[in-house]
This record gives structure tokens, C-alpha cells and sequence, in this order.
């Protein structure tokens, strides 16, 4: 079970993620995306959800039977090789239903002062 | 006057899922659970065989919104994961992907999504947002 107490709160992210064009150039080449000039709309949940799972195992949830809910991606401008990202991580609610753990954790990417993406994940621990 | 107009419906594209493009979606995005690589594994925590990220699955779909107007144009993107993808070895599973305009303003077009393998349908409440140029 999650620590109930970390319910509300954020995290902001100690370390920048460092895009380079070889992290696009790969995700690109990895989903079949033939324009490597900006980064795909679902990039940064290789950033997201690394620090999700991250914080939520340090806070006691089984990741091993994760299943991904929904996730939604607002992006205010595109990201491209030269961002530093920090990735501040808000625990939005967690509650059961029929004794599956759902969490919802919303993310927000900052190049500087500048927010550049934020994202939601619903993350479902199954029963 | 934009190329999009409200009820319009967007041609359909079809993309390939199997387990090379799993491992290689694993490795570029750092997602390793291997409920998404071996088969063993992921029929030991009650699953029919491999299923594909659901994010490998919402990229694809993300493919076809960036085949719009451009990846920099997508403003939003959102999606909720309602059946898994199962990948057989050996398999290429087809993902169909179309769209329907919902609506338009001067700048934006808000775009549903539709994502079926088969008769399947793998992502609900999908829609995106893109700036019209």
C-alpha cells in the first residue's frame, strides 16, 4: 500500500534530464516517427514515469503489478534537443476500487522557469 | 479556411506492433517490465501472453496526430488504456488508427481518436488538440 501521506504533495526533481537529439533520434526510430526535428508528443513519459516509479516504490507501492490507467499530455511548447527538464511530480489522489490501489500523479516539466510539458498518469495496482 | 471541418473523419492508417519493436520501445524508453518481453514471465502474473506498453500503443496513435500537422503542433494528447494489446511471437499485430474532427477554432482543431486491433478497441476517450498553421 501507499504511504497515505504522501497524498497532495510534490516532489520536485533533484536532477534535469538532459534531451539530446540521439534520446529523439531513438524514441523516433523506436514508434516509426520519420521527423526527428522536435520530440514526439509522448516523449517526455520516458522522464514522467521514471520519476514516478521512483517516488511511488519509495513510497511503498507494489510497481510489479502496475498497470498504466490513462495518461494525458499538455505541451505548451515543443521540446527539442538542448532542454534540461526538471520533473516535479505532484501525488494528485489515490484511492481503492474493488481492491485495486488507483493513483493519479501529475508531472510538470520546467526548462528553467519555463513550463514546457505537464502530464497526468493514472497508475492502477492491480489486486 | 481550415483543411478541418467539425464531424469530418480522418483517413485511417494502420501501424505494426511485435516484440522487436516491444524491445525496442522498452530501450527507448526505459520501460523494461518485462510483462512487455517474456512471455514466461507474463503469463506467470495471469496474463494471456505479452502485452505491448500502453505507451507503445498511444505513440503509435501519437504517430498518426503528428502525421496532421507535425509533432510541434500537438498541444494535447490524451488517452485511457482500456484493453491490452496482447503480442504473440512471431506475430505482427495491426494497430488501426482514425480520427474524427470534433472540433475547430480559428487556431486548434480537437481531434477523437479511435485505436482497434481487429474488433478491439485498446484506447478510449483519446483525443488531441493541434495548432493549426
Amino acid at each position: 500500500m501507499l504511504n497515505p501521506d504522501i497524498v497532495g504533495r510534490t516532489f520536485p526533481g533533484a536532477v534535469a534530464f538532459a534531451v539530446t537529439q540521439e534520446s529523439i533520434t531513438e524514441f523516433c526510430t523506436a514508434i516509426g516517427e520519420p521527423n526527428f526535428e522536435v520530440a514526439p508528443p509522448t516523449y517526455t513519459i520516458k522522464i514522467t514515469l521514471t520519476e514516478s516509479e521512483a517516488l511511488l516504490k519509495e513510497s511503498g507501492l507494489d510497481w510489479s503489478r502496475v498497470v498504466h490507467g490513462d495518461q494525458k499530455f499538455e505541451i505548451h511548447r515543443p521540446i527539442v534537443a538542448g532542454d534540461a527538464l526538471i520533473c516535479s511530480s505532484t501525488i494528485e489522489s489515490a484511492r481503492v476500487v474493488a481492491g485495486n490501489e488507483i493513483v493519479s500523479v501529475r508531472s510538470d516539466l520546467h526548462n528553467g522557469d519555463e513550463l514546457v510539458a505537464s502530464s497526468w498518469s493514472t497508475l492502477v495496482v492491480r489486486a | 479556411m481550415s483543411r478541418y471541418a467539425v464531424g469530418q473523419e480522418l483517413a485511417p492508417t494502420t501501424y505494426v506492433i511485435n516484440r522487436a519493436l516491444l524491445i525496442g520501445y522498452a530501450n527507448a524508453s526505459g520501460d523494461q517490465n518485462p510483462i512487455h518481453q517474456d512471455e514466461a514471465f507474463a503469463k506467470s502474473v495471469g496474463l494471456e501472453n505479452v502485452i505491448a506498453h500502453g505507451m507503445f500503443t498511444m505513440a503509435l496513435a501519437g504517430r498518426y496526430v503528428s502525421a496532421l500537422q507535425g509533432s510541434a503542433a500537438v498541444k494535447e494528447f490524451s488517452a485511457r488504456f482500456v484493453k491490452p494489446v496482447v503480442v504473440p511471437a512471431d506475430t505482427d499485430v495491426e494497430l488501426m488508427v482514425s480520427g474524427k474532427v470534433l472540433e475547430v477554432t480559428e487556431r486548434t482543431a480537437k481531434i477523437e481518436i479511435s485505436a482497434y486491433c481487429k474488433d478491439v478497441k485498446v484506447l478510449g476517450m483519446a483525443k488531441a488538440v493541434i495548432a493549426l498553421s
